[in-house]
């Protein structure tokens, strides 16, 4: 029988053999690619000769000549070059996203939870909110939070004043902590608290599994973090002092001045991400089957204990890889800052495209720098998602 | 025993008065009970809650009904005047609908763009509603001939009779459903391509798929549309000019193709096994495996997801405003600089107007997705 499928397929014609076939198309597919990439080249070359445009990264130390209205952690004049624009770019999109996530983390936890409350109102309140902001394009609620929100606020004479913060049509006015040079003892104290905690945490767990004497760690843990920099900072000597606003001829000196393109980006961000992780929560708790709960609390669990040792961790293995790419959703979006112009990498960079014309290098350096954070964002989640998954026996 | 206990026992002599009937359980009151007022907490929770609806309500019918204007030539009618707050401005609306709604088209012209919409609007609602026969007739109409038919009427034909109208004069409504429906057309077909190449067992083939759609995931749109009216005009051989409409579609569709893909992915890993075997066994080519087997089953479950995908991609055409087309968004922004519209109330009114828009076209597809859904897990609901 053997012999016979051998002669067999040795009848087979060439162009039939799945495995020649294989080669072929994919020797083809090769070819086409080259072939397009190359007359992509050639073109793209052409035509930067023909518009006299010189290519390569040089541009990036000539002088930018441009103000950024929020420069963090870098000193940037305009005498500064095209590079270190670039970076202040990159800050300020990694700022805006980092706190964005956190808001809308937040936000949506709160909303998500509200939408299974047993509560009718409350339950259809955070329902209609999800609905409504999830519905609209991100770009019109940035654009409606800048033009119609913030825009028409009063002048920095009539700001609306909450004690010592004004928000007024320049921004949020808040007061600057002053950090004296022993504060780095705060800080450290505060780090080591956090590795002691860490510490704290191990042992406690090898003692309950040697002798099943639990260990308060959550609330030792909190007090070490909270206190430990707080007595550092009594025994230093209160090395922080605050610098208020204060209203001086047309506009406000010291303190600390949030920019209202920031506000908008922040609230548009967060409240249109927020709808979505609303949704995942939801999805993830529903998820735990209610069996679970009956199960945890015929135990004798509290509800404190069920919540903490039985639904949550079941939960969590549902929310957090749709909640890993709504975060980096969230810091895609945060490009659209361009419409109203806050100075993220998009908007820095287009400016830089305007005035230098390295439209290639501008466009790669913000594909290399968006691609490098989703892929690291991926890996981490492959990463998690290996550790988490369910171990089946 | 027996006996004694009975000696001790005590015999009740006369009837207790009757007790309270218990809380009702059912009906409107035992709903409220259960849903508003269970507990005190509760209890202050629902009328927080109801305090905020009253307040959003109101305010919102305060300023878009009753305190609005309906009519008048310009600004002045909008203004606030004799101290009396004034609301949305519809009366902008109303003066600029012509504009947002076609955006230039060329008014002796627009009865084509209707036309467009119609037979648009005769294929797709048969296609929507699964209980009509004839889905692959209807959907090689819609999906084939309709495109043909739209660009002929929207872009014209001399040859047919039918004048050109340069793409610069569209906007509005009309350029945000072109750029979406051209993207959704487009992608699907790409996105099932990129899947199953993300699928095959021949390397390269895959490489090349994976490369391809975690590219374009993994860069933002606007990005993307930069790239497309900036440097794809760089790519093409000298002379070779691309419409500037044409451009961001490129862009568009290359990006919800990679999107469309991992949804697609998602409804052939949801195949079992034995379907592939199934079509191998009975002698079926993979084009012919794919097409008469996986393909209709996988496309099938994912179809809420596609949806979702078509959600996004609408929404996401707003985008093209910033790279300075006049779709409804960027027109709306443009006629905004209108000075003798300008009142403290257009704007708010003018984005009320878009927000409600865009969020009947994206609120109806999902609820059209939740009905597919409810639709397709008939036979495996828990």
């Amino acid at each position: 029988m053997s012999v016979a499928t051998g002669e067999e397929s040795a009848k087979v014609p060439l162009w039939n053999n799945p495995k020649v076939r294989a080669i072929v198309s994919q020797a083809l597919l090769i070819a086409f690619l080259a072939w397009a990439f190359w007359t992509i080249f050639q073109n793209t070359v052409h035509n930067l000769e023909q518009r006299k445009i010189a290519s390569g990264f040089d541009f990036l130390s000539t002088t930018a000549g441009f103000g950024i209205n929020q420069v963090l952690f870098l000193d940037y004049t305009e005498e500064s070059s095209y590079g270190t624009a670039f970076l202040v770019g990159l800050i300020n999109t990694l700022v805006l996203s980092g706190i964005g996530i956190v808001c809308a983390t937040i936000l949506g936890f709160i909303v998500g939870i509200m939408r299974l409350s047993k509560n009718w109102v409350i339950a259809k309140l955070a329902a209609g909110y999800v609905e409504i902001f999830r519905n609209i394009p991100l770009l019109l609620q940035i654009i409606v939070w800048y033009k119609a929100v913030l825009g028409p606020l009063p002048g920095p004479r009539q700001s609306i004043s909450l004690g010592s913060f004004f928000l007024n049509n320049r921004g949020l006015y808040s007061p600057k902590p002053i950090f004296a040079d022993a504060w780095w003892f705060v800080v450290a104290a505060f780090f080591l608290a956090i590795i002691a905690s860490f510490i704290l945490a191990k042992w406690a767990r090898k003692r309950l599994d040697e002798t099943g004497q639990p260990f308060p760690v959550f609330l030792t843990s909190l007090g070490m973090i909270i206190g430990l920099p707080l007595v550092v900072y009594f025994l230093a000597g209160m090395p922080v002092h605050l610098d208020y606003p204060a209203l001086k001829g047309f506009n406000f000196r010291g303190g600390m001045r949030i920019i209202p393109e920031f506000i908008a980006m922040l609230l548009a961000l967060s409240i249109y991400t927020a709808t979505f992780i609303a949704e995942i929560v939801r999805a993830g708790i529903q998820s735990v089957s209610y069996g679970q709960t009956e199960a945890a609390l015929a135990l004798g669990l509290t509800r404190g204990q069920m919540l903490r040792f039985v639904v949550v961790p079941q939960a969590m293995r549902v929310i957090i890889p749709p909640l890993t790419s709504q975060y980096l959703n969230l810091t895609k979006n945060s490009s659209l800052a361009v419409a109203i112009a806050y100075p993220d990498l998009v908007a820095v960079g287009g400016i830089i495209l305007n005035q230098s014309g390295q439209a290639i290098e501008i466009i790669g350096l913000w594909m290399l720098v968006y691609l490098s954070i989703s892929l690291g964002t991926s890996a981490f989640m492959n990463w998690y998602n290996a550790k988490m998954k369910l171990v089946e026996r | 025993m027996t006996r004694k206990s009975h000696e001790t026992s005590f015999f009740r002599t006369e009837m207790l008065p009757p007790k309270p009937p218990p809380p009702a359980t059912t009906g409107v009151l035992g709903w409220m009970r259960k849903h508003l007022f269970s507990d005190w907490l509760n209890t202050i929770l629902t009328f927080i809650g109801i305090y905020i609806i009253w307040l959003i309500v109101s305010s919102f019918v305060q300023f878009a009904l009753i305190d609005a204007v309906w009519s008048g030539a310009d600004r002045k009618a909008c203004l606030p005047h004799d101290g009396i707050e004034v609301g949305a401005c519809w009366a902008f609306v109303h003066a600029k609908f012509n504009q947002f709604m076609y955006g230039f088209y060329p008014r002796a012209l627009q009865w084509r763009v209707n036309l467009t919409y119609i037979v648009g609007i005769l294929l797709l609602v048969p296609m929507l509603i699964p209980k009509l026969p004839y889905k692959r007739l209807n959907g090689i109409l819609l999906l084939v001939v309709f495109p043909i038919f739209a660009y002929l009427m929207l872009y014209g034909a001399p040859s047919l009779g039918l004048d050109k109208v340069e793409t610069t004069k569209w906007g509005g409504l009309l350029l945000t459903l072109v750029i979406a429906i051209t993207g959704i057309v487009t992608s699907l077909p790409l996105g099932v391509l990129l899947a199953l190449g993300r699928q095959s067992k021949m390397p390269i083939v895959r490489l090349v798929s994976v490369i391809f759609i975690e590219f374009w995931r993994g860069v933002p749109l606007i990005t993307v549309l930069f790239m497309s009216s900036v440097m794809l005009p760089l790519f093409l051989p000298e002379g070779v000019t691309l419409d500037k409409v044409v451009r961001p579609l490129v862009g568009v569709a290359l990006f919800s193709a990679a999107y469309m893909a991992e949804v697609v992915r998602g409804g052939l890993q949801a195949i079992p096994k034995g379907q592939y075997e199934g079509a191998m066994a009975l002698g079926l080519s993979y084009w012919q495996m794919m097409r008469f087997i996986i393909l209709p089953q996988a496309l099938k479950l994912v179809i809420p997801g596609i949806v979702n995908t078509f959600i996004g991609l609408f929404k996401d055409t707003s985008l093209v405003s910033i790279i300075g087309l006049m779709d409804l968004l960027g027109i709306v922004q443009s006629s905004l600089a209108d000075a003798k519209w300008a009142t403290p109330t257009t704007a708010p009114t003018a984005y009320l107007f878009l927000a409600m828009i865009y969020w009947t076209f994206c609120f109806s597809m999902s609820r059209y997705s939740i009905f597919m859904e409810n639709l397709l897990h008939t036979g495996h609901k828990r």
